[in-house]
């Protein structure tokens, strides 16, 4: 168990240390500077730690993992505000708050919903989600 | 330096959402996993909004506020309510993607046609392709489990229609292709609505052939494209913690769908363009044979003899609620003595996981839920198997007739144990439509009825008769 705990650390390290280098040439937003190669880096190293992550989650707990990654995925929230706040024309602008709608609603029903259903889950004493505290 | 700044934040965020899914491995610390995903989210977001070119805020703050007037309502539905509630979240979250990825392109068309490098039109045609797909596919996936009247619930197949599909997806494809090589093309801009057009159509129509029982893997292969239209936002963004927030989530889709397609034994292409419903109907033509039903006196009599009793929920059980008098009749088992564990198939119920946090729910401690997989052993052990709306995935038929469309998937081998008590809403055939040969062995009794009513009766029965003997 240790050393899987390790390799997994050492591959987020990894991927993490792929990604700040990257973050250094990152243009701003309007400068269409771009570093394909180190992105599809981060994309390679996060699906690989998320299949090691995600195969270890317990079967019980599916229902609620869908709900969080979905909470997760809707970190689309980020791209929705660089295009609702910026200056940009109405319509571009008002594409961007539907989606920001759409993320947000996501964010927010997604961990409400997770926490909920987790809370349930409990040992025959009646403890277990604190016991690991 | 505030740039350097937002994209650490990014990256606090990012170790946050991998620590978030590490704790999910544990019910004990899976609530710090909600925390960790909180906290990166609201990092994710204030390093954001911070950046000097967010101008204009009244419309961030409408939109987060509707989000929250929508979203908690959302968080609130009832368990058995989880598998729309989550295919909608599919669908919001491929909206999103598709909106953004339009909204770029619209953009950067204005701006002028340099913008529009081949490798932000791959990305961006991705995006949109995905996400649009996603936002009606899951619409669509969300209104048959939710019956609405409207929607066809029963597969919907006609001749040709795997042609009729692919061809659509191919000349969606190809349009997209075109608008990638040549996106300064005064034809391309009026392609562009076309794409987004087919995408939407394309997800209704792949979506349509599936019936519920296929809607676990469904589901899953419907979180893994919400996924990846995110990480295609974060490559048309050039943005780094959508990449790796939409990978994570994008490899949870997979490797859930991995699960469900292994449990059922049929492959991702099977599962989307195997008109499962019409192999159904013709094998659901064979002869008839005789149930043997019993009471529940009679059932509870033989319940209240036994060491081991195995309870094998499915979606019958989700349907009539029946959950927390499954509890009852588990308390009123345990105090004589009885060992009861749930035997969980993982394609049970419309969703994966569905039946474990039905139970749980019911106050049923987790420990005493068994996989398909550790049960199995002991089934014939077992006195009394207790099978509430399950059908499929205890149909010996999976594991002895080849011409059955389930032939090959792993079951819950509930026809090993000494008796079997069947509770089943009616004498037709489940959702599936497919004839189960375990109501009709020897040691086999049907129950009929409503679950919750049977199963409720079961418990004061139980209850009950211990006073009397």
């Amino acid at each position: 168990m240790t050393s899987k705990l390790l390799v997994r650390a050492a591959a987020t390290v990894a991927a993490l240390a792929t990604a700040v280098p990257a973050f250094a040439a990152d243009g701003s937003h309007a400068a269409p500077a771009l570093d394909l190669p180190s992105m599809l880096f981060v994309f390679m190293l996060s699906t690989f730690i998320g299949v090691g992550v995600i195969r270890r989650v317990s079967r019980l707990l599916h229902t609620p993992l869908m709900s969080l990654t979905n909470a997760i995925s809707a970190i689309a929230v980020v791209g929705a505000i660089l295009v609702t706040g910026a200056d940009y024309p109405l319509h571009i602008r008002f594409m961007g708050a539907v989606a920001l709608f759409a993320s947000m609603t996501n964010i927010v029903s997604g961990f409400l919903i997770t926490n909920r259903m987790l809370k349930m889950f409990k040992t025959r004493d009646g403890g277990g989600d604190k016991a690991g505290h | 330096m505030l740039h350097t700044a937002v994209q650490l934040a990014y990256l606090v965020a990012t170790a946050l959402f991998i620590f978030s899914l590490h704790w999910m491995s544990d019910p004990k610390t899976a609530r710090n996993g909600v925390n960790a995903g909180v906290a990166g989210m609201v990092i994710a977001v204030l390093a954001t909004w911070a950046q000097p070119e967010i101008i204009h805020h009244a419309w961030i703050v409408i939109a987060i506020v509707l989000g929250f007037v929508v979203g908690v309502p959302l968080s609130q539905v009832s368990l058995t309510a989880v598998p729309q509630r989550t295919a909608l979240s599919h669908a919001f979250g491929g909206a999103a993607a598709g909106l953004v990825g339009t909204a770029k392109y619209y953009l950067w068309l204005s701006e002028g046609p340099e913008n529009l490098t081949t490798f932000r039109m791959i990305a961006i045609m991705l995006e949109i392709v995905l996400g649009y797909l996603t936002f009606t596919g899951s619409l669509l996936a969300a209104g048959k489990l939710q019956e609405l009247k409207w929607i066809p619930q029963r597969p919907v197949t006609y001749p040709g229609q795997n042609v009729v599909n692919l061809g659509l997806l191919a000349v969606a494809i190809g349009l997209a292709t075109y608008i990638v090589l040549w996106p300064s093309s005064s034809l391309s801009p009026a392609l562009f609505p076309i794409v987004s057009f087919l995408s939407l159509l394309f997800g209704v129509l792949l979506i349509l052939p599936i019936g519920g029982a296929d809607m676990p893997t469904v589901i899953s292969i419907l979180n893994s494209y919400a996924g990846l239209s995110a990480v295609a936002m974060g490559f048309v963004l050039d943005n780094k913690l959508l990449i790796t927030a939409g990978a994570l989530d994008g490899s949870s889709g997979l490797i859930l769908s991995i699960i469900m397609c292994r449990a059922m034994n049929r492959s991702f292409t099977n599962v989307l363009f195997g008109a499962f419903g019409q192999v159904q109907a013709q094998t659901a033509q064979g002869e008839q044979k005789e149930y043997k039903a019993e009471t529940v006196e009679g059932a509870a009599q033989i319940l209240e003899q036994a060491n081991l009793v195995v309870i094998i929920p499915g979606y019958g059980m989700a349907v009539a609620q029946a959950q927390h008098k499954v509890r009852e009749v588990y308390d009123a088992l345990r105090q004589k003595g009885i060992t009861v564990k749930f035997a969980i198939h993982p394609v049970a119920g419309r969703m994966p996981g569905h039946m474990n946090v039905l139970l749980a729910e019911a106050e049923i401690p987790y420990t005493d839920l068994v996989e398909m997989d550790e049960i199995n052993p002991d089934m014939p052990q077992c006195d009394v198997a207790l099978v509430i709306g399950a059908n499929d995935v205890v149909n010996p038929a999976a594991a002895t007739d080849k011409n059955s469309p389930i032939y090959g998937m792993p079951i819950i081998q509930a026809d090993k144990a000494r008796t079997v008590f069947a509770i089943k809403r009616s004498k037709n055939p489940g959702f599936a439509g497919i004839d189960n040969e375990l109501y009709f062995g020897d040691q086999t009794w049907m129950l009929f009825g409503d679950a919750k009513a049977v199963v409720g009766e079961l418990a004061k029965q139980l209850t009950g008769g211990s006073g009397m003997h």
